[in-house]
């Protein structure tokens, strides 16, 4: 039962992750990715990880993708350019780094072969907000701290970009 | 295993029944509510008091054409409306409506009046499926291919955004006094008194959270003084403009089920559930199952009128108002919610 849920939802991740790059309408993209992150937070239970399930769909679904449909919605795109934009060396790289991914990803699938159809170690505990909480704000306090730092160095950022130079 | 859906099932079934009957209701209320403010008399026509009036209208709406502009998406267009309501009742089946004190039904434990109690996420699911209840809006706006339709879509997904934050904040003083994030246990921990004489519910011991959280919850529902998306007077009528029937009918369904939703979470999260104040009751048994949904829902009942009031006594803000309450009052003042919790946890008041 819980193999045939994840093999739907896994395939349904796969096919629209083909979809949000494959279309040429913007919004098509951006759904796709909906669908997609659906999917993932569907693994993510799946796996016993309901906290992050619900994180994925709040954070990605909820907020980030609203605001990419926001500003297509808001432009007005009705098409994108075609890939690749003519420059050899972009395609040869995204070849390279593409592979490297998926290598990776086919070393990891079979370290974790042996644990098939189970719950990941450690899940039970895990998967709530408490001990992901506590790891943030003591084990991961610096990166955590670190991040935020970056972040409202990138609000900054954009606030001071998107003001122009009025004065 | 059968045994186990069949249960899901009827609770599944009680919930969504529950929740759609509460549609017809409010839109009679808000007629005569509407009436009855204004000094009109409202429908009264068909029926006692006009009490028929939600049926006639749902077999005019459903009698009438259904049509498609030229120039919209198709798909998309369709879908709008479609995943408006399946929004609005997946995030009912969630929130716990009564007391359940180790109940059985044909010999297996009813295991609480929601669909999935073990789930440890209650309330991010809820807000989970809730944060997406933007797109139907966007969704139509865009598609329906009508600058207006698209002004509505564009105001509803920066409002909902804007406000999402405040209203998140907000929760989570609610979170740290009660330590869960299961609604059951939330409500647990809203009974009895604090500080000697008050009930312990959060809105008295959290009155700002609760306050943002009930401005946030207007904004969240676009109900006036938050009705920019479908601003009647300069949008015609926002993102349904171009809908039409069924179509519209399930966008205007989609308001009343958030309400429902919306005033369902407040009684959770703020007004202790189906706790009475000052009076313990054990709410055993069946019996005592029944007058627990009986307060939570004259709690709601309280809280859907006072929708219908404010609605019929304010008039709409204008968008540069409501981004600015939304931003510079609505966030700071949540972020003084969130201390004022950790402070008194912290000294023990709470």
């Amino acid at each position: 039962m819980v193999t045939i849920i994840f093999l739907v939802a896994a395939a349904i991740a796969v096919v629209f992750a083909v979809l949000t790059v494959v279309p040429r309408d913007p919004t098509k993209n951006v759904l796709s990715l909906v669908i997609m992150s659906f999917a993932m937070a569907a693994v993510f239970a799946i796996l016993g990880m309901d906290f992050l399930a619900a994180i994925q769909i709040i954070v990605y679904s909820g907020a980030v993708l609203v605001l990419f449909l926001f500003v297509i919605m808001l432009l007005k795109i009705r098409r994108i350019e075609a890939l690749g934009s003519g420059r050899p060396v972009q395609a040869l790289l995204g070849a390279l780094v593409a592979a490297g991914i998926g290598g990776m990803m086919l070393v990891v699938a079979g370290l974790l072969l042996p644990l098939q159809g189970a719950v990941l170690p450690g899940a039970v505990e895990t998967g709530t907000a408490f001990p992901i909480g506590r790891a943030l704000l003591s084990t991961h306090l610096f990166a955590f701290e670190f991040i935020t730092l970056l972040l409202v160095a990138a609000i900054v950022g954009a606030v001071y970009l998107g003001k122009g130079e009025e004065e | 295993m059968w045994v186990d859906l069949i249960v899901i099932g009827v609770k599944l079934a009680f919930g969504l029944v529950v929740l759609l009957t509460t549609v017809p209701i409010m839109v009679w209320v808000e007629r005569r509510g509407s009436a009855l403010i204004q000094d009109r008399l409202g429908p009264n026509r068909v029926g006692p008091l006009g009490l028929f009036q939600p049926i006639v209208d749902v077999v005019k709406l459903l009698a009438k054409e259904v049509i498609t502009p030229a120039g919209v998406r198709p798909l998309l267009y369709i879908l709008a409306p479609a995943i408006a309501v399946i929004v609005a009742l997946s995030t009912f089946i969630a929130i716990p409506i009564g007391k359940d004190s180790g109940l059985e039904l044909f010999g297996h434990a009813v295991n609480g009046f929601i669909v999935a109690p073990d789930l440890n996420i209650g309330l991010l699911y809820v807000f989970a499926i809730a944060s997406f209840g933007v797109y139907p809006l966007l969704l139509a706006g865009w598609s329906s291919d009508n600058k207006y339709a698209l002004l509505g879509g564009v105001r509803a997904s920066a409002q909902a955004i804007s406000y999402e934050i405040a209203m998140i904040i907000a929760i989570v003083g609610v979170l740290m006094s009660s330590g869960t994030l299961r609604l059951q246990q939330i409500v647990d921990a809203q009974s009895g008194v604090w500080m000697g004489f008050l009930p312990h519910w959060n809105v008295f011991s959290q009155p700002i959270g609760a306050l943002i959280f009930m401005v946030a919850v207007f904004a969240e529902t676009n109900r006036l003084p938050f009705d920019l998306p479908e601003a009647d007077a300069e949008l015609v009528a926002g993102y349904h403009t171009e809908y039409s029937s069924i179509r519209f009918a399930a966008f205007y369904m989609s308001e009343y089920l958030h309400m429902t939703v919306a005033a369902s979470l407040v009684t959770v999260l703020f007004l202790g559930g189906w706790n009475l104040p000052w009076i313990d009751i054990p709410f055993e048994g069946w019996a005592g199952a029944l007058l627990s949904m009986g307060v939570f829902g004259i709690k709601v009942a309280t809280l859907l009128w006072f929708f219908v009031w404010v609605r019929w006594t304010l008039p709409r803000f204008r968008y540069d108002q409501l981004m600015a309450l939304g931003w510079k009052v609505m966030v700071p003042l949540a972020v003084l919610n969130f201390l004022w919790v950790g402070v008194a946890m912290a000294l023990g008041y709470m």
